[in-house]
């Protein structure tokens, strides 16, 4: 058998390759070194990211490239996702610095973790197999528990990554037993034969409409919306804040490649199947999210709740995408594209929210409750200010990125025909107005609780300013960028 | 005779004690654990049936990955079961209450 071995061609997974040689240099530096030079592996792992997106850049083709035995697919889709997740993780990286070395967390086992997350994120985005899409999402999801309990001595973090292990691993089960059960009906792993398998009709319905079920449990574990949603608030709410802002942005990104992938390009054929059910678990996280945030007086939780409902936004879009029997490729490819619109803006506003429970922590002191925003107009007029443009946006008040988001999502949906959802969705965004307003009432209109300058460095004082004004930015101007996603699509689907 | 049913039966059945497990389970987080592997395994057997009947090795490629996985899956959740048993000095479920709001 091995003289049939042919070499696959490594140039579309040029950026994969070099992230993971990277990691694994960075790993050996760092065991070379010791303690003694606790300045290279940031260094490195900054100067990994930007090496990647420059192959990125540089390998942009504008065509869809397979390779790996058809395992691994190199398309616009892919390239956009990832540019944005190097911009992501960079973020993290820059936002997250001084919050652990005041809390000596930032060793080189938080950057090799974050890379090989990172490598895990970018496996998932560029899979084309249900085995790449597994490995990639393996590789994510256990980065994450390490990280998540990074905090050793902390009792909260270790708690929050015990029920996030836990979670994930049922959720990596269902999506392992569903994989079986598609396998079975169509004999195949690769996501391209899978669908023409189920287009020509040679599966066994009963059993794909089974595994579907499982597929799409295992998704919605993997997204946080409800009924899987349990882990979210706990594992935000636990975890070190610096993790917390990596797990809110970046993954979402991966998340909604591996839901098209898995759905759109893979199963496609079954697509009134998967509808009703992203359909109820959309209505469900809306509902949900909006109503349980209120409760809240940790910000982190309460964010954590609002990103259920930011995430049941994204399924109202996908389940837009296809109206009746006949496929509209229009329609088709608004809604997909208002949800990757929608997961870019997302992660843009959750970056920017998190960041500023970051800025306002320093050493022994974690500003996560609501009341630390108190009076933060006085404290600093800039930052408050950029909080209230995030909370505006994320609120979905005109005219900021989260505005247009929400509302081509729903233009999406009502060009479906689905007025009801629409009508309840945007009920329970106007109740979910209320918690994102009352943060900018307590930073306007009540007195500090506590008066210590922000203590923050200049590069993360300039990107959380530079994040704010991307945020009104979009928002005046939402073309390009809601251009740049139906191009993306248009060219990968 | 044993046919496929018989091995999806029989794997659907120990998925289901794997899941039942992890929810009924309130005890101790290394029942948790071996219920985790028990899902795992069940699928491990779909795909190896399933790839028998189907002549396809590619079912049974995919149960050395999943199981190399499972393995790392282990030693991460006792790595994290470690540091919780010495934060909080015991492994009980009812105990994981920390987090609320």
């Amino acid at each position: 058998m091995l003289k049939n071995f042919v070499m696959p061609d490594l140039y579309p997974a040029a950026p994969e390759l070099f992230l993971a040689a990277m990691a694994c240099i960075i790993l050996l530096v760092d065991a070379l070194t010791g303690s003694t030079r606790r300045w290279l592996a940031p260094v490195l792992t900054m100067l990994t990211l930007i090496g990647c997106a420059l192959i990125t850049y540089a390998t942009l083709d504008g065509m869809a490239t397979l390779t790996f035995s058809n395992m691994f697919v190199d398309d616009p889709l892919s390239d956009f996702l990832k540019l944005l997740l190097y911009f992501a993780v960079i973020t993290v990286l820059i936002y997250g610095r001084g919050y652990l070395a005041a809390r000596n967390l930032d060793k080189a086992e938080y950057y090799l973790l974050l890379l090989f997350a990172t490598l895990g994120m970018m496996v998932m985005i560029s899979a084309y197999n249900f085995l790449t899409l597994y490995l990639g999402l393996e590789l994510l999801s256990l980065s994450l528990y390490a990280m998540v309990a990074i905090d050793r001595d902390s009792s909260r973090a270790t708690e929050a990554a015990m029920k996030y292990f836990v979670l994930g691993a049922l959720a990596s089960g269902l999506l392992l037993y569903g994989m079986s059960m598609i396998y079975g009906a169509t004999g195949t792993l690769e996501l391209g034969r899978v669908a023409q398998a189920v287009h020509e009709g040679v599966a066994n319905r009963t059993i794909l409409v089974f595994g579907l079920v499982f597929l799409v449990s295992g998704i919605a574990f993997k997204l946080g919306v409800v009924p899987f949603h349990m882990w979210i608030p706990d594992v935000y709410h636990g975890a070190p804040t610096a993790v917390t802002l990596l797990i809110s942005s970046a993954p979402k990104l991966a998340a909604f490649a591996m839901v098209l992938r898995l759905l759109v390009s893979g199963l496609f054929g079954l697509v009134e199947h998967w509808q009703i059910m992203l359909m109820l678990m959309a209505v469900l996280s809306i509902g949900v999210g909006n109503l349980a945030a209120i409760a809240q007086t940790n910000i982190k939780r309460m964010l954590g709740y609002s990103a259920i409902s930011h995430m049941g936004f994204m399924l109202l879009a996908l389940m837009s995408g296809v109206v009746g029997a006949e496929i509209d490729p229009i329609a088709l490819i608004n809604a997909y594209s208002s949800a990757l619109y929608y997961s870019v803006s997302y992660v843009l506003m959750s970056l920017g929210a998190f960041g500023m429970v970051l800025l306002l922590s320093r050493s022994g002191y974690e500003a996560e409750s609501l009341e630390d925003f108190k009076g933060l107009n006085k404290r600093s007029p800039w930052f408050a200010l950029v909080m209230a443009v995030l909370m505006f946006s994320m609120a979905g008040i005109p005219f900021f990125v989260g505005f247009f988001a929400k509302f081509s999502v729903l233009l999406a949906a009502v060009a479906a025909g689905h007025i009801v959802v629409v009508v309840l969705a945007v009920m329970f965004s106007l109740i979910g107005a209320f918690y994102y307003l009352r943060v900018v009432k307590l930073m306007y209109f009540d007195n500090p609780v506590d008066g210590a300058p922000i203590q923050a460095g200049f590069d993360m004082r300039l990107l959380m300013s530079l994040n704010g004004l991307a945020v009104a930015a979009f928002g005046l101007f939402p073309d390009a960028l809601m251009m740049l996603c139906t191009e993306t699509l248009v060219r990968s689907l | 005779m044993i046919t496929l049913s018989h091995y999806l039966i029989l794997a659907a059945i120990l998925f289901t004690i794997g899941v039942v497990g992890i929810f009924l389970n309130r005890r101790n987080l290394i029942v948790l654990l071996m219920a985790i592997e028990l899902m795992l395994l069940a699928v491990n057997m779909n795909f190896v049936a399933f790839s028998h009947y189907l002549n396809d090795l590619s079912g049974q490629l995919f149960v050395f990955f999943i199981l190399t996985v499972a393995a790392a899956e282990s030693g991460i959740g006792l790595a994290i079961l470690v540091v919780l048993f010495r934060n909080l000095s015991t492994i009980d479920v009812d105990k994981l209450d920390g987090l609320k709001g």
